[in-house]
């Protein structure tokens, strides 16, 4: 049967409450607070974060498809899930898509990785979403929006659910939109799109999707439904018969804010992190019409290693002080700007080392090294190197906060990490206090925007705190 | 094969360093070579080549960087670049030529012109890896000093005395930088720059150059009766990249360690701390200058610390290091540091530091560092 045979789920750490946003505009606020790219983070590293969550445990190499689903992709013209795929060290021979324009792109990536898997084209194809959607400021998006990734492994082996039926809606409607023009996300008419759109394409796809698999608003276990905000979750629920307390699942709308296209699926992972076998849950996004899907929970769910979902990320984080940062983190206000320098031909020669994150090791004295290099740093030999996929944990031996760097977070705490399995390597750290670094403190690599150097988008690793 | 009493250095000459934003290139180079043209009491013409020490494209190119201010033509004019040893590889390349018996009489000199770049910090060099790589130069030693912190137990105001030290003996110096002195308090509450490295731990931007006539050996009495004579010369390469070998250990760099065991060796230097009368060490950081005793030999792995707190590296002490002020307070520009502590060496020996002589000096030793610690320059001239 195909199903999901593994997750993975990311929010990242840095959040900023709402009442600091409608401080800075003198407005209401709907309280709690939103889930925040660090100023490091986009679309593509959550989704990255997501898909090392969700493979973990499983050869790379056993996984043939990557499918990328965001309205917020970091290029119009270039592919993210290619990009993905190799950090995540998969073979060549992968298919390899970008799904977006729609908030519904999530699912129905999902719906074609069931797809292929079903027909035999492909055999492992991991479905990661990730948004970071730019809401105009003042605006009431900016206070609803918040930015997440989840990852969905599909597969007809080891699944944890299998996928038992699924229903989709086309709707034309101007809702949600942004023309190649526009700096920020539109909507013609909130009422209009709420009781036209979203409303009425969630109740249709759902009671579709319940009418074809012969299923119960009862029999639901768990209901992951898009929700833009938690008002107008409870009005589908109640259209479709749903328990609000007891089936619907969180929305995530006061610790991370409405995700867009990850939204349904970050539900659908949280669910599954408490779900038992048996269970029954309904996933239904919505964008230009709306995928329904309902999964059966298998025996398998219990026996799953754990891995890093909605949870873990949930209670780990950093408040953005202020408004002015979160304006600096988004890019709403531009300081003029140096110009790196960067090589694509140079990076494209490196890009297992950079991405894949690959080092060497002596084939005559054993020493892990990194980056790649011909002849050896303690023997001398020369091309005696087997390549070393490198351990993305390690322990800071020696570091500095760097007080004249540029960016908007400073100091900038850089370290010297010993990586677990070998090998030493010198990374900026993020998602930290600063202060907090020591000696010996435990990091994990996570990979990171670094600069736009040469024109075009330059991501690499950087350290962390380990997160417990 | 030795170079011991084989090269003479019969001249040198200096700028006076600082933010010399009123001069030129041109303007230091021109005051620091007929400076020491006088000292030597010799005429342009009678140079028969020339090296040049330059860190930074901006400051010059290739030889006409130096040949072109000085109508230096018609000779060989060579620009040495090996970060902030370039200024002392000049110097080291000039003397190899006299030693080979190739030339009689020729210059090195160095310059560097830091404050044209309007950086907070020094200048990128353009290039390089887009993000391999890339830490300032505070950034480097700030991580060597707090993993000698954690291992030794030295506290900030350890290595704050060496800025009070250095500012103490440039205070005196008419051609220092900075012409005061500095309290421990101010030193060690001063901001950030990389921690634990505040701006006092850190040498600052300046402006300068400096040259040095050397000659043979057997005619350097034809132009002076005080010349001082070249004992010994190490250069040592290491990484470019040590924050990714697993091996290091940031105690001390192996560049200075080897530099100066050759030079020890070729000037039959076998107790440095009693056989060295003083040194001029590249004190780019607090920090470096307590990590320079140790790979220098003045004292054992571990009691840097001590070196400085019990006041052996002071100008009345037993083994005075920096009696100019050093990069702290006389200034760095990278290129003609290492040329100007030849100047130094060459003025002490001969008694002719007025305000800050040490005590009967009969070796003195230059110490170059360049780099995350990649290149380590040591001469060390004698009577």
């Amino acid at each position: 049967m195909v199903g999901i045979r593994s997750f993975g789920g990311y929010i990242p750490k840095t959040r900023l409450a709402r009442d600091e946003i409608a401080k800075a505009w003198g407005s209401g606020s709907m309280g709690g607070e939103k889930a925040v790219c660090n100023h490091d983070e986009d679309s593509l590293t959550m989704a990255v974060e997501a898909g090392i969550n969700c493979i973990e445990g499983i050869d790379p190499k056993t996984v043939d498809g990557v499918y990328f689903a965001s309205t917020t992709p970091p290029y119009k013209e270039k592919q993210s899930s290619t990009l993905i795929a190799t950090v995540l060290d998969l073979g060549r021979e992968t298919i390899t898509a970008d799904f977006t324009d729609s908030l519904k792109a999530g699912t129905t990536a999902l719906r074609a990785a069931m797809d292929a898997v079903k027909s035999g084209s492909a055999k492992n194809v991991v479905v990661a979403t990730a948004d970071a959607r730019p809401a105009e400021p003042e605006s009431m998006f900016e206070q609803t929006f918040g930015d997440g990734a989840a990852a969905l492994l599909i597969s007809d082996q080891d699944v944890i659910a299998t996928i038992e039926e699924t229903y989709s809606i086309a709707d034309e409607i101007v809702g949600l939109y942004r023309r190649d023009s526009d700096n920020y996300v539109r909507q013609f008419s909130t009422k209009f799109d709420s009781q036209f759109g979203y409303s009425a394409n969630m109740v249709e796809a759902v009671s579709g999707l319940l009418k074809k698999s012969g299923a119960q608003p009862g029999d639901i276990t768990r209901a992951c439904l898009y929700a833009p905000d938690p008002r107008s979750l409870l009005g589908v629920a109640k259209a479709l018969k749903l328990d609000a307390k007891t089936q619907l699942q969180d929305p995530l709308f006061l610790g991370v804010g409405d995700t867009g296209t990850p939204l349904s699926l970050m539900m659908l992972v949280n669910a599954l992190e408490k779900s038992r076998a048996g269970d029954t849950i309904l996933v239904a996004s919505y964008g230009d019409g709306s995928d329904a899907m309902l999964f059966k929970v298998t025996d398998n769910i219990e026996t799953i290693s754990p891995r890093r979902g909605i949870d873990a990320y949930l209670n780990s984080k950093m408040p953005i002080g202020n408004y002015e940062k979160y304006v600096r983190y988004r890019n709403l206000m531009q300081k003029d700007k140096g110009t790196p320098f960067s090589s694509a031909t140079l990076l494209w020669r490196e890009r297992k080392q950079n991405l894949s994150l690959y080092g060497v090791k002596c084939g005559n004295c054993g020493q892990a090294q990194y980056p790649m290099n011909r002849v050896c740093l303690k023997c001398g030999k020369r091309d005696k190197m087997e390549e070393l996929k490198m351990a993305r944990k390690g322990k800071v031996f020696t570091f500095t906060l760097d007080y004249l760097a540029s960016g908007p977070e400073l100091p900038v705490p850089r370290t010297v990490i010993d990586l677990e399995e070998g090998g030493r390597i010198f990374l900026q750290m993020t998602d930290c206090d600063p202060q907090s670094v020591k000696i010996d403190t435990q990091v994990e690599l996570t990979f990171r925007k670094i600069h736009e150097g040469g024109g075009f988008k330059n991501y690499y690793w950087k350290s962390r705190p380990a997160m417990g | 094969m030795s170079l011991k009493d084989k090269v003479a250095v019969i001249g040198v000459g200096c700028c006076k360093f600082g933010e010399n934003w009123t001069q030129s290139q041109e303007d230091m180079l021109v005051e620091a070579a007929y400076d020491a043209y006088g000292d030597a009491r010799i005429e342009p013409s009678q140079i028969q080549a020339a090296w040049v020490g330059i860190q930074y494209a901006s400051t010059g190119m290739a030889g006409i960087g130096l040949a072109d201010p000085l109508k230096l033509y018609g000779i060989p004019v060579t620009r040495c670049e090996n970060f902030c040893a370039s200024g002392m590889d000049a110097f080291r390349n000039a003397v190899f030529s006299v030693a080979a018996g190739v030339y009689d009489i020729v210059m090195a000199a160095g310059v560097e012109k830091l404050m044209d770049a309007g950086s907070r910090g020094l200048p990128g060099t353009g290039g390089g890896h887009p993000f391999i790589g890339g830490v300032s130069a505070p950034g480097m030693f700030a991580m060597a000093a707090n993993r000698y912190m954690d291992k030794y137990g030295i506290t900030k105001e350890t290595m704050g005395k060496v800025a009070v030290k250095n500012h103490y003996n440039g205070a005196v110096n008419p051609k220092a930088h900075f012409q005061r002195e500095v309290d421990l308090e101010t030193v060690v509450n001063a901001p950030m720059i990389a921690s634990p490295l505040g701006r006092f731990d850190c040498c600052a931007m300046t402006d300068g150059a400096a040259v040095a006539i050397i000659c043979r050996a057997d005619m350097a009495n034809k132009f002076r009766d005080d010349p001082v004579y070249v004992k010994g010369l190490g250069l040592s390469v290491y990484t470019g990249q040590p924050n990714y070998d697993p091996n290091f250990d940031y105690l001390g760099f192996s560049s200075t360690q080897h530099a100066s065991s050759e030079a020890y060796k070729q000037a039959g230097v076998s107790n440095p701390r009693k056989e060295i009368s003083f040194a001029e060490v590249h004190d780019c950081f607090t920090i470096t200058e307590i990590l320079n005793y140790e790979d220098l030999g003045f004292c054992n792995k571990g009691e840097g610390g001590k070196f400085i707190e019990e006041g052996i590296s002071s100008i009345e002490g037993e083994l005075p290091v920096n009696p100019s002020g050093g990069l702290k307070s006389f200034g760095h520009p990278i290129g003609a540091t290492g040329v100007r502590m030849i100047y130094e060496l060459t003025k002490q020996l001969q008694g002719r530091a007025d305000g800050r002589q040490v005590k009967n000096p009969e070796l003195g030793l230059a110490h170059n560092l360049g780099g995350p610690g990649s290149v380590a320059c040591v001469a060390i001239l004698g009577w």
